[in-house]
Order: C-alpha cells, then structure tokens, then sequence
C-alpha cells in the first residue's frame, strides 16, 4: 500500500478540529422510558415482535444481570455509571413501513452521506452515473447494514447475497426469520452469564447484525455495518452473530461513530462468531466513537464483548481493529480454538490521544491439537491518555502442539501518557510453544531528525513514524477501510506533538 | 477487583493461633498494639486466592488451606540437628548468622567474627527496646502483614558506610520442627558506598511439611556494589512465601538472584523501588521443580527517578506435575525518563503435565524510555538432543545438558566465581536427583 505518500497527503489536509463525525442529526426518534426493568426489556422485545422464547432468554439475562458487579480490574478510571439514567431503545420514529430505501427518513441517509457509508446501491446497481469524485463503480461492492442507534435502518445488496445464498439481516430480522439458527448459535459464543456488560446486552440489546454463510459459501463481497448513536443519553447495545458454515469464508467490517457531547454514552455491543470445519471469518473493526472534548469532557464508554468461536477442524477467525475512538475501550476479542488445527489472529492497533483510556487486547485459548495463534498490538499513547495491551493466551492439556506467536508494541508521545503491557501466558502442556515479546519506546529522535532534516514538518515526520510502526496491521485492513484507517490514525494524532 | 472476601475457616484457625501465640511474640505492648493491627489486616483479607490479581497463579487457600502453627523454640536435640544441616550448607568463607524454627541460634553463628563494620542485632531485641517501626511496611499483602503479626525473631544488620566486606554474610533458616510454622523478618540497612555480598539460604533439618513465612527490609545506599544472592532449597512437602522489601540509592548496583530448588508451595516476591538515580539492577532467578511443587517468584520492578537500568532474566525448568509461575511487573515512574528496562521469562517444560504461567508487565508513565520483556514457554528442542544423543549421549544426560546450559544464562549472572560455582553445584545436584 502507498502508505507514505498519502499520508503526508492527508496529514497536510487535516482540518484543525478534529472529530469529523461530531454532528448531531435531528429526526423524531421513539425511546423507551429512561432506566431498566423487566418492562423495558418486555417493551423492547415487543417492539421487535419476538417470539416468546426470546424474551424469556433476555429476562433471564436481566436476571442474571440483577446479580452482577461491574468488573473493575481494568486499568481505566471512570464515574459509576447509573444504569437507571440511560435510554435502553430509540429507533428513528417510522413514518409509516420501510420497503425500499427511498422510504427512509431522508435525515438519516444525510447522516450516512456525510459519513461517506454508501448506502444508495440501488442507484449504483441502476448504471446511474457516480458524481465526480464519489464511488467508483468499478471498485469491489460492498452489502452495508446501518445501524441507528438502537436500530437497524437499512441493509443493502441483501438480492444479490439471496442469490449466492448468504443471509445478511438485522438480527432482529433474523430472530423471527431464522430463528432455529438463531437459537442454535445466539449466546453458545458469549453465555448471557458471561460478563456484566455482555449480560446487560443480552437482556436490552435492540439490534445488530445476523450473518449466515452456508456450506462452502465465499461470501461473495465484503459485508459491512455501520453503528451511529445519535440521541442524547441513549445506550447503544447490538448484537452481531456471525456463522460461516463448513467450508466458508466471508469478511466483515464494522465502523462506528457518534455526535459530540458533553455527557458520557455507553456502548456495550456482543459479537460472537462460529466458524464450523475449513471455515474462515475476517472481522476488522474501525472504531471512532466520539472521544471526547480536549478537556475529556463527553465521549463513548466502549465496553464490547467479542469472541469468536473456530468450532470446526482447519478453521480460522482473523481479528483486526483499528481503535482510535470512544472515552474509554474496554475490549478483548477473542478466538477459542477449540477444533484441531484452527486458527486464530488478532492484529490490533490502538491510538489514544487527549483523556481516552484503552484497555484492550485478546485472548487465545488453545483448546485443540495443532492450534495456532497470533497476536500483533500496536499501542500508542498520546497527550494524558493510559494505553492498555491485556492479553491470555493458553494451552490446555491436550492442546498439544499449540503455537502462538505474540509482539505487542507501544509507543510514547509525549510524557504525560502511559503506556502498559499485561500479558498472561500459560502452557499446560509441553508440546506447546509460546512466543511474547514487548517493547516499549518513544519516536527516535535520530528518526525525527532525519525527516525534519529532510523538509518534513514535525507533525508530518511522526505521521511517517506512525505509519510505519503501524503498518504490519494496517496491512491486514481490507483496502476500503485500510485508507480510512489510515487518515484516521493521522487525525487522532492531531496536536499531539510540540 | 473484588475483595469482598468471605471469611473461611483457615482465618479462624489462624486467629485462634494468633491470641495463642501473643503471649510468645517479643515486643513491648506498644509493638504488641502494631501487631494485632496488622492481624486485624491479615485477617480481613484472608489467605490470598486466585481472585487476588497478585496471587492470580498462586491459590494458597487451595495449595495451603491454612498457616500451621507456630514452631515451639528449638531445643537442644533440635539445635545439634540444625547445626548438621548448617555445615551441609554453608559457604565457605561466609560469616554465618542462623535462624533455627524462627529463633535466632547464637551459638550456631559467627556474630563475633563479623567484620568490625557490620553492626548486628536481632528483632526480638529491636522490638523488646524500641518501637515496632521495624514491622511497619507500607504493603497491603495479606502475607506479610501476617508476617508482621507473627514475626518471632529475625536479624537486624547494618553495614556501614564505605565498608569493603571481603567475606559474604550468609543468613541461614534452618527448620527442624514438622507440622509447624516460622515467621521471621529481617532488616539490612547496607550504607554508602559498601561493598557486600549477602546471602540467605533455606533449608530442612530432618524436618517436615513446615512452613515458612519471611520477609526482609533492604535498603542499600549511594555508590554501593551488592550481590543478593537467594538459596531455596527446602524440604519437598514444606510452604515457604518470602518477601524482599528493597530499597536502592544512586548509582549502585545490585545484583539480585533467587534459585528455588525445593517446597511443595514457594513464592518469592520481590519488590525493588529504584530511589536514586544512575543505579543499575540485575534480578535474576532459576526454578526448578519437579513432581507436585508450585514454585512462583514475582517480581516488582518500580523506576521511580531517571537514568537506571535494570535487567531481569528468569528460567524455570518444570517436570512432572509442576507449577512455575512468573510474574514481573516493570513501573516507569512519570519522572523516570531514559529509563532502560529490560525483562527475559523462558520456561522449559519436561513433561505434558507440567504447567508454566507468566505474566510479564509494564507499566509506564514516562516517554523516554526503552523498555521490553519477552517470554517463552516450550520443550527441549529435539533437533538439539538429536545431536547429543547421535554423538553417544544418553538421553538424561544429553537432557541435563540442555538444561544446565538452560538455566545458565541466568546464573553466569552470578559475578563471584566461587559463589557461581555453589549455585552450579546445587543445580547439578537437583538434576542429579531428577534422574
């Protein structure tokens, strides 16, 4: 990828104020009352017009919820959150039944236009000519499914993924569509019992996304979700299920963003993935929910529960997230590897600037023979932010030959930030064979040196910097959101040197 | 985390031997008052469980269950047999001070033949005279505010400023009692610019499942040079959980090293604060282990000014069923610029039920810094015994080959020739036994 030359190109481009995404949309929204009872979860369900069965499997959730603490062992600092204060649903009010895209609210495809989320396909499959300097038709397609707050607004390509077999719907679609699917796989990744964050999901989650690739399916294009939170002191919590079947492969791409405010939201989603025999899912993440104000005033909490589940023998689930957003990240996605030879990997790079504090990482879980994994986090630290790697890998008993190979990386810019490594390595067999190494430094200032000598400003020579130490996960990116990435590594840098 | 612990009944056994033991703890009521408060701390935490981040890997209410009581003061039988055990053991040259169940043995000793720069006491005698300053510690470590509850007896040096000490002192826990605990804390006050080596060594007297509770006060002042040199070598089905409290001034260097060869359950936790700049610490340490033993060393490293270097390199060879744990956390201090942080973990796993857990960290507030830590975990390399074994070798001895050479990149860490040379020696003879 011609990383360098762009991105002096871009670094040169960037607006002062940083967080483009930071506009508010207006349009009716429909909220559930403030705070959390069994009602609320009823209303919801209702509203989603489930089955029986999936009321009950939130009610006990909420129930389970009831007993819970919240975890504290992460290194992030924060206000106790009033779980009665928050919105738990608000949908964009209906006008009347959406069938086609020109039905929904005008406001909101503004939002996704401004966020640059195609959703038009429509006009595009059409041969309607693309303006100057938007989409190339000639490019790859990918299905999107926006998600508004609590949810699901539009998804797209869904004619042509029927053709080839896929389902791509909002899970809330799925649940009265697919539901032996749904209740076969929906929580055998992530229990309702597993954490307090991912518990409250599964009792109030609203929407989300629900992938299924049949039997020797190549998905054939990239499926996409976009998550926007637009209404005050609303919680978003989605949910995504993703199923590659025997054989199968399918990537996906999620990107996320949210208005500038002053008060704190919570972002509390669950993904959970099942790759079967000879299955392969690639899950990249963009995160850029609003980080708050220079004074670390607002901005998301993310507290994400991801794990995926490589169930099958030769199956593979490859993590890559670009973190650069939200007040606080409290995310480790997982892989469990539990058929023979599965896979695992987890590229990762997390930027945080200003107040943010991330606390992130994965876990690998050998459980199977011949399992391996591979763990490349690429942590920096900016401004008076705390930078976290937290990461497990382990080999059970009879996960022989294991293999994991972990480089986890951090880099200092300035001296009012922190950065931390915490890794748990634990080998229970001997045929296991684990590798860790962490470094961390700040930029060389030979380094700078030479860029500055050389006519680079000193914004641009750590932009160059940046991107190269970051380049061993961009790598990973599929290009669309490689590019995004990579411009928004450049802003969340802003004004973080001199 | 969540510390709302329920009380169990291993703290209610403790609680019962700790109003029976009071009345033999030495100390003035002023002292006494120092130590039911650091009880009342024990007992509202309990005896560490995995859901203790600190204790995450080392489960003592499972391994342990419960502190046995205290050992009776040795008797005279009791201190002949230490006294066998203490010429096993001791180094040639050292000036030996011996601690027997708890109890320091004069005549087991060499006080007087201490070089005229070392001042030396015991804590019973500290804490009879003074305050009970000497059990305070800033720690919220369940085990070493019972350590300070129950500490019988320890030893209180100093070495003055400037000293050059050509022979090492060797501080010797000897445990002759079975079924029965000692708790022993120690003060070494080394001043500026000293020379010294120091060693502590733990060993068995015959005795049995005994368990040993120790800590130690270090502080070392400016421009000194001092090797620490740690010896675990105790009884197979003994407990022992120690904790070095180390302080370190301006440009000294210390050399830090710890070798578990021994105990059904041992843990040496280290905390080492660098206090002064320009200062250069090496830790280094060996477990070997083999059958049911859990052997943890968890290191604490906390750069808290600029310019110190420190260096850490761990090796831990596990046989049979055994459980090494490693845990060593670097802290850059926001003031610590050009902080140079090193860290080196690898385990060697000799059996498909040995179990090998690390967790190195950083942890760092400041940005110019370099710091790193790796860590592996693996079997001996086939291709490597191929090559022994084609030459004629054995396979144990081709295998106690790769794992001297193993291990010996931590103890070459070792300056003093002879010293190296003892540390090889009870190496080789934990390998001679495995075999």
């Amino acid at each position: 990828m011609p990383a360098v030359q762009e991105t002096v190109e871009r670094v040169k481009r960037i607006d002062v104020d940083q967080y483009r995404y930071g506009f508010e949309t207006l349009i009716d929204s429909e909220k559930a009352p403030k705070g959390l009872s069994e009602d609320i979860v009823k209303f919801i369900s209702g509203k989603k017009n489930e089955p029986a069965w999936m009321l009950q499997w939130r009610l006990e959730a909420y129930r389970r919820w009831l007993t819970m603490t919240e975890p504290a062992w992460a290194r992030v600092e924060y206000p106790k959150i009033d779980f009665q204060d928050i919105y738990y649903y608000a949908a964009p009010k209906p006008k009347k039944s959406v069938s086609s895209l020109d039905e929904i609210d005008p406001e909101i495809l503004k939002t996704y236009e401004k966020l640059g989320i195609p959703l038009r396909e429509v006009a595009m499959l059409e041969g309607v000519e693309p303006k100057p300097g938007e989409e190339d038709p000639a490019r790859r397609k990918i299905a999107v499914d926006a998600v508004f707050d609590s949810v699901s607004v539009a998804t797209t390509f869904k004619a042509e993924l029927k053709k080839a077999g896929v389902i791509f719907m909002p899970i809330s679609e799925a649940i009265r569509e697919h539901p032996e699917l749904v209740q076969k796989y929906l929580g055998s990744v992530v229990p309702t019992s597993d954490n307090f964050y991912a518990t409250l999901n599964s009792a109030v989650f609203s929407d989300g996304s629900f992938v299924y690739v049949p039997p020797g399916v190549r998905c054939p294009m990239e499926l996409s979700t976009y998550f926007r939170i637009n209404e005050r002191n609303t919680g978003q919590f989605e949910r995504t299920l993703i199923i590659a079947d025997k054989g199968s492969y399918v990537s996906y791409l999620e990107g996320c963003t949210a208005p500038q405010r002053d008060e704190n939201q919570l972002h509390a989603a669950v993904v959970e993935l099942v790759a079967l025999d000879d299955a392969e899912i690639k899950y990249s993440t963009v995160q850029n929910w609003y980080p708050g104000n220079s004074e670390g005033k607002g901005g998301i909490y993310n507290f994400v529960t991801k794990r995926g589940d490589c169930r099958g023998n030769n199956s593979k689930i490859s993590w890559t997230q670009v973190e650069t957003g939200s007040a606080i990240t409290w995310k480790y996605p997982s892989c469990i590897l539990r058929g023979d030879n599965s896979s695992g990997e987890f590229y990762s790079i997390a930027i945080s600037n200003g107040f943010q504090q991330v606390d992130s990482g994965t876990k690998m879980i050998h459980l199977g023979k011949n399992t391996s994994s591979r763990i490349i986090s690429k942590g920096i630290a900016a401004g008076k932010s705390q930078n976290t790697y937290r990461g497990l890998v382990t080999a059970h008993r009879k996960a022989t030959g294991a293999r994991n190979f972990t480089a986890c990386d951090s880099l200092l810019i300035g001296d009012k930030c922190g950065a931390h490594t915490v890794p748990y390595i634990e080998a229970k067999n001997s045929s296991a064979t684990f590798e860790h190494e962490a470094t961390t430094s700040k930029i060389s200032e030979d380094v700078l040196f030479y860029c500055i000598q050389r006519g680079l400003s000193q914004e641009e020579a750590v932009g160059l910097v940046v991107n190269g130490f970051v380049k061993d996960v961009l790598q990973q990116l599929p290009m669309e959101f490689a590019v995004e990435a990579q411009k928004l590594i450049s802003i969340s840098l802003e004004g973080s040197v001199g | 985390m969540n510390v709302a612990l329920v009380k169990t009944g291993d703290g209610r056994a403790v609680s019962d031997l700790f109003t029976s033991a009071e009345g033999r703890l030495p100390g003035s009521p002023a002292v006494a008052a120092v130590r039911r408060q650091a009880f009342e701390t024990y007992e509202r935490l309990g005896l560490p469980h995995r859901r203790i981040e600190e204790w995450k890997y080392t489960d003592l209410r499972a391994l342990v269950g419960e502190v046995l009581p205290l050992a009776a003061a040795p008797g005279a039988a009791a201190l002949s047999r230490a006294a066998e055990a203490v010429k096993a053991h001791a180094f040639a040259g050292a000036g030996k001070l011996v601690l027997v169940d708890g109890v320091f043995a004069a005549d087991l000793s060499d006080v007087k033949a201490l070089a005229s720069e070392i001042g030396f006491t015991t804590l019973r005698e500290t804490l009879e005279k003074q305050s009970g300053d000497l059990l305070a510690t800033a720690s919220t470590d369940a085990m070493i505010s019972l350590n300070a509850a129950m500490a019988t007896d320890g030893v209180v040096v100093s070495i003055a400023d400037g000293a050059q000490l050509s022979a090492p002192i060797q501080i010797i826990h000897v445990a002759t009692a079975a079924s029965a605990s000692a708790f022993t804390r120690s003060q070494l006050r080394i001043g500026k610019g000293v020379r010294a080596t120091i060693i502590e060594s733990f060993v068995a007297a015959g005795a049995a499942a005994y368990q040993v509770n120790d800590a130690v006060l270090v502080t070392i002042g400016d421009n000194a040079d001092v090797a620490h040199i740690r010896l675990m070598d105790d009884a197979p089905d003994a407990v022992n959980i120690t904790s070095e409290i180390v302080t370190v001034g301006a440009n000294t260097k210390l050399n830090f090293f710890n070798m578990t060869t021994g105990g059904a359950v041992s843990r040496l936790q280290g905390f080492i604060t660098l206090a002064g700049e320009g200062s250069e610490l090496a830790v280094n340490g060996v477990n070997l282990l083999k059958k049911t033993e859990h052997g943890d060393t968890t290191l604490v490293v906390d750069h808290a000014l600029p310019h110190c270097t420190s260096r850490e390199i761990f090796r831990a060879v596990i046989d049979d069923r055994a459980h090494s744990v490693f845990q060593g956390r670097i802290i850059v201090r926001p003031d610590a610029q050009k902080t140079d942080g090193k860290m080196m973990t690898r385990a060697l796993l000799l059996s498909d039920e040995a179990e090998a857990d690390n967790k190195p960290e950083l942890e760092i507030f400041a940005d110019d810094v370099s710091c790193g830590h790796g860590a592996t975990a693996g079997a001996l390399d086939d291709s490597l015994l191929f090559y022994l074994r084609a030459r004629g070798l054995p396979e144990k001895d081709a295998q106690a080959l790769l794992i001297q050479a193993f291990v010996g990149e931590a103890i070459e860490q070792i300056a003093d020739d002879d010293l190296r040379e003892h540390v090889i020696g009870i190496a080789e003879r934990w390998l001679e036994r495995r075999s």
